[in-house]
C-alpha cells in the first residue's frame, strides 16, 4: 500500500504549518539571535526597530508571565536570554509586526552591547575546564581492567565524529492564535505536541488544559523537532498571549540553521583486545559529546550512546563512559539515530584498527564478535531472537563477497588514479524509548453511525508513513477498507499525555493502542452482531466489511451493523491505553531490560574514488535487514533508501563548520550540502530477512525509522579502504565526515 | 502595473516589481503548493515554470521563483502545481512519483512534480539522464532518491512518442496537462506590454540569481528595469570562429547553442556542473562575471578562453579582456550603471584543447572549492600557446599568467607538471574558509593542473 498522503503531496495539496490560511490580523514575529557566541548583554536598544511602521511590539524575557524556562529534561535553557548569551543565535528579542518582512528588517535594527567572552567549541576542552551539562555515566560489564593481560592484541585509537543539520526542507515554525478566555489553540511543526503544549503552559504560567496544540503534518524532521520545535511555538503563544491576536513564526533558513541544535559532535579515545582467534576479549571507550549551551535530549541521547557502544557485538568484558559536554553551540539535539552512530562508529573504528593492527580482514573480526542468541548486552539485556548472525551470513552469501573483494582486487590492479572499496556495517538497534516511562500511548476511535471511522493518536506524520500504516492497523483489526479510515491531526485536546514521535517507536506505540482501541469496537460489534443472527460472539468475524458467522457470509453489512449498534445505543468510540510491557531499566545499577526488541541487519558499501581529484561516488548500498513481518514493504524500504542516503550523508560531505567563536559558518544550503539526486548511490538493494517478527512490535511489523542510518556507516570505512588501496602510507583515520578535502589531503599524506 | 498569467488567469498587480515570485504567488494570490525551502535557488522547493511567447508558440522552463522577482514575469505565463493539477485524475508525472513511493513527507514533492513537468514540456527527446539532471536541483531529505530515479525512468517510458515540435498540444492530449494551456498563446499575446512599468529605474536585475540571494531586500526595496529592456542582449551568434555572447544570455542558452557544444570539448558535461537547470534558465553570463566571484565557474572558463568583455554606459561602449576586469575581491572596471553587452572569444581550433575542472564538497549544484579551465595548443609535442586559469585560489577568478607563459615552448612531461606546479603555487593566494584550507587548495590545484594534462594528454603522464 502506498502512503496515503501521497496523492495531496504530488497535487500540492498536502497542507504543512506554513499554509494554514492566516486568520485576519494575523501578526508576524521574527527572532533577534546573538550575533556572538558567549557573552554578557550589557545593554538592548530597540528605539530604532520601534520607530519601523508596523512593528507592533518587540518582547524580551521581562515580558514572559511565567517561567522562562523550555528545558525538558534539565532546566537549563531560557527561552529569551536574560544577562548572558551561550551560543551564537540564542534568542534574545521576538519582534511582532504586521509583516514577516517588516519584522525581521525590525530585528536588523536592534542594537544589543555585549562583553565578549571566550567560547568553547571543542567537547574535549569543555572537559578539560569541567564544563559538563550533567554528571557522566558509565556501562559496564565483565571487567576489562582484569581481562587486558589475557588479550594477544591491544589496539588504542581515537575518534572525531562530526554532526549533522537536519536539514529539514520545512523549517521550523508555529502558528498560535486566541480562542477566548485566556485559551490558546497552537499549530506547531513539532514532533512533541504534549511538549509544545507543556512548555508553552510553563512560560505562560498556565494550566495545560488552556493550550491546544495540534499537528497535521511536517515537512520532515529527523529529531530535530522533537524538542526544539517548543521554543519556537512557546514563542508565537508568548506573542500571541500577549497581544491577543493571531502570530505566526516561520524560520527563515538561516535562523533555522543557526539557532537550532544538530546531532552530536563526539571526540572519543577507544581500547580494544583480542584473543589470536580474533575474539574481542574487552572494549573500553571514553566518549565526550559536544552537547552545545543547554542539556536539551543530551541526557536521553548519552545514554542511547552507551546502550549502542558495543554495535552488534558480544563483547564480555566492557567499559564505556560518556562525557556531557557544555559548549557554545546551540544545544544538540535528536537526530535519527539518537547518539547510536556515534557510540557504533566508535567500536567500527576500533575494529578496523585492529584488523589494520593484526593485519587481518575487518569482516573476520566482525563476523566473529556477532552476537549471538542470550548474549548479555553491557547493559543487562539479553539478545533475544537475535539475527545479527544470521543477516552477516546472508549479506556475504547474497552478494557474493567474495568476487565482490575480487572484482575490486582486480579494478585496484588495473587502474593506477581510480580505485574502490567496500566496507560492511553489522546492525544491532534497539527499540523502545530508554525512558521506560514514554513508552505509553493511547487512541481515540471513533466509528460514525454511517460506518466511517476516525483516529486519532500521538503520532506525528513526518514522511515516514505512520498515518499509512495505523489506517492498516484500523483496517486489519476492524476488517474494512482503509478509505473508511480518516486518521486525524494530533492534538492534545483528543489525544492526551503524548510521547513525541521518535525512538522509531511512533508506529508500535500508536500503532499497539490503536490496535487495543479496535478490538475493544471490534467485540462489541461481534456482541451486536451476534444478537442479530442469534449466535454466539464467537462465530461471528468481520472480513471486507462483512459480517461472516462461522466464516460464511452473514447478509450484515459493516454499514449496518454499525448502525445496529449505535441504534441499540452501543458505545462506538474507544479509548485504547498501550505500555510497552517487560520493559524497564535501573539507573542506580545501568542495568535492566530496556528494549522491548532490537532490529539487526548487515549493509555492504562499494565506493569509487577519484585519486586525482579525491572525490568519490557510492556505488552499491547491498543490504539485508530484519523488518519482522512488514505490514507496509513500500514504506519500509522506502526508509531504508531514505536513512541510508542520509546516514552516507553523514559520514561523507555533511560538514558542519564553526569558527572558533563558536560562529557556523556552514549556515546554508549554499555552504551545507546534503546528498542529491546525482550523490544517490548508483544501487540500493535491501532483502528482507525472513523471519516470525516480533510480538511487541506493531502486527509483528519491526520498527524501522532509525536504524537503517547507520549502514551508512559503511561508506566512512569503503572510502577509507579506496585511500589506502591508492596510498600505501596510509593508516586508517576516524574522522567523520570524509568530505573530498579529508580525502585529498590523505591520498596524499606521506608516511607519518 | 505588472501582468502576466498565472495558471489559468491574469492578473494584474502593483506589488513591487522586486518582490520575489515565490511571495507574490503563496503570500498574495494564496497558492500554498509552492514551497519555501531556502530562498536561495538551493533546494528546489519553489520551482514553477514559466512560458514564454515565441512565434505564437510558448516554451516553457522551470526556474526558482525564490530568486525571480516579479518584474521579470510580467507578459509571462507563470505555471503553478496548482496549475497542472487535473479536475479528476493525476497526471502522468504525479501518477509516477506517487506510485513509485518517491514521496515521504511532500514538501518537496510539488517542486520535483514541477521540474519533472518542465522536462516534459521541453523540445529534446525525453531520456532518463536528462530526466534527472532535469530535478538535479530540488532537494529531498526523506527518500534518498531512488524512488524519484525510478519515477524518472517511468515518466521518460511514458514520453517516447512525445511530439518535440510541439510538446504542449502532445502534453494536454495525453493528460499530462490541463486543457487550458491550449487558450496560453492567444492570451499572451493579447498582454502587450502596453501596461507600463515604471522605467526610473535604480538596478537592472537580470536572472537575480545572485542578487536575490545576496541583496533581496535591496531589490524589494527598488524600482527594477523590467528585463524585457535587455532582451536584445539575449543572442548568442558567431562571426567566422569568434562568439559573441549577450551579456543577458543564460547558462541555458549555451547549452542550446549546438556550435558552442561542438567546438569546446565537454562543454555540455561542465556546463551542467554549473547551478542547476531552474536557475540555469534564469542565470545569465554577465551576472556570473559582474558578481566577480572568486570562484565563479563561467568566468574561469572565460578567462582560459580569452574572452573580450565589452560593456555599455550613457551609450559608450568599453570593451577590455576579461583578465584585466577585475582589481580585487569583488571589484572590477565597471561603473555604477555600466551594462556588460557582449562577451566574445575566439572558438578552440583544430590545434587548440579545452579542459575544464570543477571539485566541489557535492559534485553537482554546489559551489567549488578550486576550479581551473586550461587552453592549449601543442605542436610536435611542444607546447606552443597556453591559457590556465583558476579560481578559489585568489581574491578574483585568477588568469594564471605565469604558470601559463612558463608552459609555452616546453615539451609535455610528468616532470614539467611538476616545474609548472613550483611556479603556480608561487602565483596563487589562497585563504581557508568553509570551502577548504590553504593547505587543501593548493593541492587542489596542483592537482587540476595534473587533472588537465592526464586528461589531455593521458599517454605523457602515466
Amino acid at each position: 500500500m502506498k502512503n496515503i498522503d501521497s496523492i495531496g503531496h504530488v497535487t500540492g495539496k498536502s497542507i504543512y504549518l506554513d499554509d494554514i490560511p492566516n486568520q485576519q490580523g494575523t501578526l508576524h514575529a521574527a527572532i533577534l539571535g546573538s550575533a556572538i557566541a558567549h557573552g554578557k548583554i550589557k545593554n538592548i536598544n530597540v528605539d530604532e526597530a520601534l520607530k519601523l511602521n508596523d512593528v507592533v511590539k518587540i518582547i524580551l524575557y521581562t515580558d514572559i508571565p511565567g517561567d522562562n524556562q523550555i528545558g525538558g529534561i534539565i532546566e537549563d535553557e531560557p527561552l529569551l536570554a536574560e544577562n548572558e548569551v551561550h551560543y551564537q543565535g540564542q534568542p534574545i528579542a521576538i519582534v511582532i509586526a504586521e509583516t514577516e518582512r517588516i519584522a525581521h528588517k525590525a530585528v536588523k535594527l536592534i542594537k544589543v552591547d555585549f562583553e565578549e567572552f571566550s567560547a568553547v567549541v571543542d567537547p574535549r576542552e569543555a572537559k578539560q575546564k569541567g564544563l559538563l551539562l550533567f554528571p557522566p555515566r558509565t556501562f559496564k560489564l565483565g571487567n576489562t581492567d582484569e581481562t587486558w593481560k589475557d588479550c594477544a592484541h591491544i589496539v588504542e585509537g581515537s575518534v572525531e565524529i562530526g554532526g549533522q543539520e537536519h536539514m529539514y526542507i520545512e523549517t521550523q515554525g508555529a502558528y498560535a492564535y486566541p480562542i477566548e478566555n485566556g485559551y490558546i489553540k497552537v499549530h506547531s511543526s513539532t514532533q512533541g505536541p504534549t511538549a509544545v503544549q507543556k512548555t508553552i503552559a510553563r512560560v505562560l504560567g498556565l494550566p495545560m488544559h488552556q493550550i491546544e496544540v495540534d499537528v497535521v503534518r511536517l515537512g520532515g524532521a529527523f529529531g530535530g523537532k522533537e524538542d526544539q520545535a517548543s521554543g519556537f511555538a512557546a514563542m508565537a503563544a508568548l506573542a500571541s498571549y500577549l497581544l491577543n491576536k493571531p502570530v505566526k513564526l516561520t524560520l527563515p533558513r538561516h535562523d533555522d540553521m543557526r539557532m537550532t541544535g544538530k546531532r552530536h559532535p563526539y571526540s572519543g579515545d577507544f581500547k580494544i583486545g583480542l584473543s589470536t582467534d580474533l575474539k574481542i576479549l574487552a572494549f573500553e571507550t571514553d566518549l565526550y559529546q559536544n552537547g552545545g549551551a543547554a542539556s536539551d535530549l543530551s541526557p536521553a541521547i548519552l545514554e542511547r550512546t552507551l546502550f549502542h557502544s558495543t554495535g552488534s557485538y558480544y563483547i564480555p568484558n566492557t567499559r564505556v563512559t560518556v562525557y556531557s559536554c557544555k559548549t557554545n553551540l546551540p544545544p544538540n539535539t535528536a537526530f535519527r539515530g539518537f547518539g547510536a552512530p556515534q557510540g557504533m562508529f566508535a567500536i567500527e573504528s576500533a575494529i578496523a584498527k585492529a584488523a589494520e593492527t593484526i593485519n587481518v580482514k575487518v569482516i573476520d573480526i566482525q563476523q566473529k564478535n556477532l552476537l549471538a542468541e542470550n548474549d548479555e548486552f553491557q547493559y543487562g539485556q539479553k539478545a533475544e531472537n537475535a539475527n545479527a548472525q544470521e543477516c552477516f551470513q546472508l549479506v556475504k552469501e547474497k552478494f557474493n563477497i567474495e568476487s565482490i573483494t575480487k572484482e575490486i582486487n582486480l579494478f585496484n590492479q588495473n587502474n593506477r588514479y581510480t580505485k574502490k572499496g567496500y566496507a560492511v556495517m553489522p546492525l544491532c538497534f534497539g527499540i523502545s524509548f530508554t525512558n521506560t516511562s514514554m513508552n505509553q500511548a493511547r487512541a481515540l476511535v471513533h466509528i460514525y453511525q454511517d460506518g466511517s471511522v476516525s483516529v486519532s493518536t500521538a503520532a506525528i506524520e513526518m514522511g515516514q508513513g505512520v498515518n499509512t500504516k495505523l489506517a492498516q492497523v484500523a483496517s486489519m483489526v476492524l476488517g474494512i477498507d482503509t478509505n473508511k479510515v480518516k486518521i486525524h491531526s494530533t492534538n492534545t485536546s483528543r489525544v492526551a499525555n503524548t510521547s513525541p514521535t521518535a525512538a522509531s517507536s511512533g508506529a508500535d506505540l500508536n500503532g499497539n493502542a490503536l490496535r487495543i482501541a479496535a478490538n475493544a469496537l471490534l467485540n462489541r460489534l461481534k456482541e451486536v452482531a451476534a444478537g442479530m443472527l442469534k449466535c454466539d460472539a464467537k462465530s461471528i468475524s468481520i472480513n471486507n466489511e462483512e459480517v461472516l458467522q462461522n466464516g460464511k457470509p452473514s447478509g450484515i453489512s459493516w454499514k449496518k451493523l454499525v448502525l445496529t449498534a449505535h441504534l441499540q445505543r452501543v458505545c462506538l468510540s474507544e479509548n485504547g491505553h498501550y505500555a510497552t510491557p517487560v520493559i524497564y531499566f535501573d539507573k542506580t545499577k545501568e542495568k535492566g531490560h530496556p528494549f522491548a526488541y532490537h532490529v539487526y541487519g548487515t549493509g555492504i558499501i562499494t565506493t569509487t574514488v577519484d585519486c586525482i581529484r579525491g572525490t568519490y561516488k557510492i556505488d552499491d548500498v547491498l543490504i539485508v535487514h530484519d523488518f519482522g513481518k512488514s505490514i507496509n514493504l513500500t514504506i519500509d524500504q522506502g526508509q531504508i533508501e531514505g536513512a541510508v542516503v542520509q546516514g552516507i550523508g553523514w559520514t561523507t560531505m555533511e560538514e558542519l563548520a564553526f569558527d572558533k567563536n563558536g560562529r557556523l559558518l556552514s549556515n546554508s544550503l549554499s555552504t551545507y550540502k546534503v546528498p542529491d539526486i546525482h550523490f544517490a548511490p548508483n544501487t540500493i538493494k535491501c532483502i528482507p530477512l525472513e523471519t516470525e517478527g516480533h510480538e511487541l512490535a506493531v502486527m509483528r511489523s519491526k520498527a524501522i525509522g532509525e536504524p537503517p542510518f547507520m549502514y551508512g556507516i559503511a561508506a566512512y570505512f569503503a572510502i577509507q579502504n579506496a585511500i589506502k588501496a591508492y596510498n600505501p602510507n596510509h593508516k586508517l583515520k576516524f574522522d567523520t565526515p570524509i568530505t573530498p578535502e579529508k580525502v585529498l589531503l590523505q591520498l596524499y599524506e606521506k608516511e607519518d | 502595473m505588472i501582468q502576466f498569467i498565472l495558471n489559468n488567469r491574469l492578473v494584474e498587480t502593483d506589488k513591487k516589481p522586486g518582490m520575489s515570485l515565490l511571495d507574490y504567488i503563496r503570500y498574495e494570490v494564496g497558492l500554498p503548493g509552492t514551497k519555501v525551502g531556502c530562498r536561495e535557488g538551493d533546494c528546489g522547493a519553489c520551482t514553477v515554470l514559466i512560458g514564454e511567447l515565441n512565434n505564437n508558440k510558448v516554451d516553457y522552463k522551470s526556474i526558482v521563483s525564490c530568486l525571480t522577482p516579479l518584474v521579470n514575469v510580467h507578459g509571462k505565463h507563470v505555471v503553478t502545481i496548482e496549475g497542472i493539477n487535473l479536475e479528476n485524475d493525476l497526471t502522468p508525472v504525479q501518477k509516477a512519483m506517487a506510485e513509485n513511493a518517491a514521496t515521504q513527507c511532500g514538501f518537496c514533492t510539488p517542486g520535483f512534480v514541477m521540474s519533472f513537468t518542465g522536462f516534459c514540456m521541453n523540445h529534446e527527446k525525453p531520456t532518463t539522464s536528462r530526466a534527472i539532471e532535469s530535478v538535479a536541483g530540488n532537494i529531498c531529505r526523506c527518500t534518498g532518491y531512488k524512488s524519484i530515479q525510478r519515477a524518472a525512468e517511468d515518466i521518460t517510458r511514458l514520453m517516447q512518442d512525445k511530439d518535440i515540435k510541439n510538446p504542449v498540444d502532445w502534453l494536454v492530449s495525453k493528460g499530462y496537462l490541463p486543457k487550458y494551456f491550449l487558450s496560453i498563446p492567444d492570451k499572451l499575446a493579447e498582454i502587450h506590454s502596453k501596461t507600463e512599468i515604471p522605467n526610473n529605474s535604480e538596478i537592472t536585475v537580470a536572472g537575480g540569481t545572485d542578487l536575490m540571494v545576496q541583496k533581496s531586500d535591496i531589490v524589494y526595496e527598488s524600482t527594477i528595469r523590467p528585463t524585457k529592456e535587455i532582451e536584445h542582449l539575449q543572442k548568442i551568434k558567431f562571426e567566422n570562429q569568434t562568439c559573441i555572447i549577450g551579456g543577458a544570455a543564460t547558462v541555458t542558452s549555451l547549452l542550446q547553442t549546438e556550435k558552442l557544444l561542438q567546438s569546446i570539448d565537454g562543454l555540455r558535461d561542465y556546463l551542467m556542473l554549473v547551478s542547476s537547470e531552474p536557475v540555469r534558465n534564469i542565470a545569465t553570463i554577465a551576472g556570473n562575471i559582474v558578481n566577480a566571484s572568486p570562484i565563479a565557474d563561467l568566468s574561469i572558463m572565460l578567462l582560459a578562453l580569452n574572452a573580450q568583455i565589452s560593456s555599455e554606459i550613457d551609450g559608450k561602449v568599453n570593451t577590455q579582456p576579461l583578465d584585466q576586469l577585475y582589481t580585487g575581491y569583488k571589484q572590477l572596471k565597471l561603473q555604477k550603471g555600466e551594462l556588460i553587452t557582449e562577451i566574445r572569444f575566439e572558438l578552440p581550433n583544430a590545434n587548440q584543447q579545452f579542459n575544464f575542472e570543477k571539485v566541489s564538497k557535492r559534485q553537482y549544484l554546489d559551489i567549488a572549492s578550486v576550479n581551473s579551465a586550461m587552453v592549449i595548443k601543442v605542436e610536435n609535442n611542444t607546447i606552443t600557446d597556453c591559457r590556465i586559469s583558476a579560481g578559489g585560489v585568489a581574491p578574483i577568478p585568477l588568469y594564471l599568467q605565469e604558470t601559463s607563459q612558463f608552459l609555452i615552448g616546453k615539451k609535455i612531461s610528468e616532470q614539467l607538471f611538476d616545474e609548472a606546479n613550483d611556479v603556480m603555487q608561487n602565483e596563487i593566494s589562497p585563504i581557508g574558509d568553509v570551502r577548504g584550507t590553504v593547505e587543501y587548495k593548493r593541492l587542489l590545484l596542483k592537482q587540476l593542473l595534473f587533472a588537465h594534462f592526464a586528461k589531455l594528454f593521458p599517454d605523457k603522464m602515466n
